[in-house]
């Protein structure tokens, strides 16, 4: 905490700005002393993922995915809860698509785009509902148990695609293929309709929008509503919230409600968007992804958004550095780590001497 | 089941527990001081990649030994000064601390030995070899203590048994030392160790290294004794199942023991076994592996006995000015 104030704008652009050019640099370190070009790698990246329709769509799709995990950390951050189960919460999610599509018989994809929603977000959701209610009734870190609750999600997926799931005679440890009709319109597909070309081959779906609606929605939520107020007075202060009223229990277990159905809602991106059926390990790391987004993104919806963005470029960006590149993909895995470092555990690094400077000018005048 | 199928489950036990061991009293450690420490396994994860690499590279395991502790305690340093000297989020500085050692590890070796992000296979004096404890193959064929003393104890690694001997050393450090009696209480209080005249950030970083050390032992153990070589990702949970120990432990080095053996039983006998056939239930496999996890949710909760964290872990010092 700094007992000094900084001006407004710098808290919220100046100092992660200046924390995320430093997780840059220093990832430009590490792909220099591995003996590559930081500055080819970043040409090949931004070639990679935005110098065509096709890197577009995969870098719309990672950000799809993150966004959803982003927002959910960033509600939960709000209540100063960490929610490092992402994870775990969207693999539950992609079960409930998966459980919705296979079993529920749907005349439309629209309305099966409905059902999956809910199937996932209900699932995240009582996935992230546990913890939050072991936090507050019975006293456990919630941030030890969505790390337990994320072992024991893979465990359980795991058992499921093995023994219960996988059907008769397949080999691999999957779901079986969700109804062909439902295939929920790729982008191109909604593009096509204004007459504008873009990529067939790209995995990006209408869950972008669905990504767009949640994050405007979480605003509103968060700065427009009673519960939204509450949430964030519990945040900033749990004494000065209890005596105001409101209760720990329900800011908690709404925030985790909340934030676990966001977090599962991720899977109608993947698993139904994308993958079409349900996938071992189909998350792929992007539910802690979403713990970097929500920190730079200063946990505000709309600096979710971006940093959402931001990472969907790295993510595609690096997979294309990794193809023709001897840089392996998990570069954005460091960069990742050091954004989080940065902007998350350093944040007073960065902030207190910008601090001193704006102090320094100010007493100049 | 026979006696020769225990005694193997047991013998594994052991071995499996050992990483689990080092890094249990590492976070224990540094909780202790009010450091909360998740990223015991990133930690792990830099060692036992650093230990491999060097060990290969040298074909000498102590140098490799080394390296792994060194580049353990590097991550430790930069949890320090994350957490204690900026006072940042110490669970956020953990997270990135995963990620950054997850990511590195598998960019440097790479770069280094380009096989796919792992090192080439140990042989040789680069890799611990098993010790035979004196007097192993004469009591051999004594019924019970046999193979109890010449299968289950001997025939490990020597950091087997410097693990064993790391939980005796902690408590005394811990309970019967000065050290120990200012690392406790700036745990639960550091503002009277403060005014004590007593420095809660030397104490603190003390703990943080001390905890890189021994995450340093366990990741050096896991690549170089238990397996041959490093591989992607290869902690594979367990700097998360040592944290589950530590807490299942409720902060006690005695208990830690107990608790890690038992999750490397439920290890060993999941690797052994695909189900487990009770009777009545068949346990899947991996039911067995979430065990460790849903007994600690358990513990945490309160079912069991309660687990209390240090009273001032996660919270940052700040002096009174």
């Amino acid at each position: 905490m700094s007992t000094r104030r900084i001006p407004h704008w710098a808290d919220v652009v100046l100092v992660p700005l200046t924390s995320v050019l430093l997780a840059f640099a220093l990832s430009a370190v590490v792909i220099w002393a591995i003996g590559e070009d930081p500055w080819e790698a970043t040409v090949l990246m931004v070639q990679g993922a935005l110098g065509s329709s096709y890197g577009w769509g995969f870098t719309l799709y990672y950000a799809t995915n993150f966004l959803f995990t982003g927002l959910a950390v960033a509600v939960a951050f709000q209540a100063k809860l960490f929610n490092i189960g992402g994870e775990g919460q969207a693999t539950m999610g992609g079960l409930g698509v998966a459980l919705v599509l296979l079993y529920l018989p749907w005349p439309h994809w629209s309305l099966a785009l409905l059902g999956a929603s809910l199937g996932a977000a209900a699932f995240g959701a009582a996935w992230a509902a546990i913890p939050g209610y072991l936090q507050v009734r019975r006293g456990s870190h919630i941030v030890i148990t969505t790390i337990m609750f994320n072992f024991i999600a893979a465990a359980l997926l795991n058992y499921l695609l093995v023994s219960v799931m996988r059907p008769a005679g397949s080999m691999d440890p999957a779901s079986a293929r969700f109804p062909a009709e439902l295939r929920l319109p790729r982008i191109h597909e909604m593009l096509e309709v204004f007459g504008i070309p873009f990529s067939r081959a790209t995995p990006a779906n209408i869950t972008l929008l669905v990504g767009l609606l949640a994050c405007v929605a979480v605003w509103w939520m968060l700065w427009r509503t009673r519960l939204g107020y509450q949430i964030r007075t519990f945040g900033q202060s749990e004494p000065a919230a209890q005596y105001a009223g409101i209760s720990p229990l329900r800011v908690t277990m709404y925030v985790m409600l909340i934030s676990g159905g966001l977090a599962g809602m991720m899977a109608i991106n993947n698993v139904m968007g994308e993958a079409n059926r349900l996938l071992m390990n189909a998350v792929e790391g992007a539910g802690f992804i979403g713990i970097a987004v929500a920190l730079m993104g200063r946990n505000h919806p709309f600096g979710v958004l971006l940093a959402a963005l931001l990472f969907g470029f790295l993510y595609q960006g690096g997979a294309e550095l990794a193809l023709w590149t001897n840089i392996p993909r998990d570069l954005i895995v460091v960069i990742q780590a050091l954004v989080i470092l940065f902007t998350g555990a350093l944040d007073n690094m960065v902030r207190i001497p910008i601090a001193r400077a704006f102090a320094m000018v100010g007493a100049r005048r | 089941m026979d006696l020769m199928v225990v005694v193997q489950i047991l013998d594994s036990t052991l071995r499996l527990a050992t990483p689990l061991l080092f890094a249990a009293l590492a976070g224990l450690i540094s909780e202790r001081a009010g450091v909360f420490d998740i990223g015991l396994e990133g930690k792990m994860l830099a060692a036992a990649f650093a230990s491999a690499a060097v060990a290969f590279t040298t074909g000498n395991v102590w140098v490799g030994l080394w390296a792994g502790i060194i580049a353990s305690m590097f991550l430790s340093l930069i949890h320090g000064v994350a957490s204690i000297t900026f006072r940042g989020n110490q669970l956020i500085s953990g997270v990135a601390i995963n990620f950054l050692a997850a990511g590195l590890t598998v960019v440097i070796a790479q770069n280094w030995f380009m096989q796919g992000g792992r090192t080439p296979t140990l042989t040789g004096s680069a890799r611990f070899e098993r010790l035979t404890l004196p007097g192993a193959d004469a009591v051999r064929d004594v019924p019970v203590l046999g193979p109890l003393y010449s299968v289950i104890l001997s025939g490990h690694s020597i950091l087997v048994y410097v693990g064993l001997l790391c939980v005796p050393l902690t408590w005394y450090v811990l309970f019967r030392t000065r050290f120990g009696l200012r690392l406790r209480a700036v745990g639960e209080n550091p503002a009277a160790v403060d005014t004590a005249g007593i420095s809660v950030v030397g104490l603190r970083y003390a703990a943080v290294m001390i905890a890189g050390v021994l995450c340093g032992l366990a990741g050096a153990y896991l690549a170089t004794a238990l397996s041959a070589g490093f591989v992607r990702d290869m902690t594979a949970g367990r700097g998360f199942i040592a944290l589950a120990a530590m807490i299942f432990a409720k902060w006690r080095p005695w208990h830690a023991l107990g608790a890690v053996l038992l999750f490397g039983l439920l290890e060993a006998i999941a690797n052994r076994y695909q189900n487990i056939d009770l009777g009545v239930i068949v346990l899947p496999g991996q039911f067995m592996q979430a065990l460790p996890y849903i007994l600690t949710v358990v513990i945490l909760a309160g079912f069991v006995g309660r687990a209390i964290p240090p009273r001032a872990g996660g919270t940052p010092y700040v002096k009174e000015r």
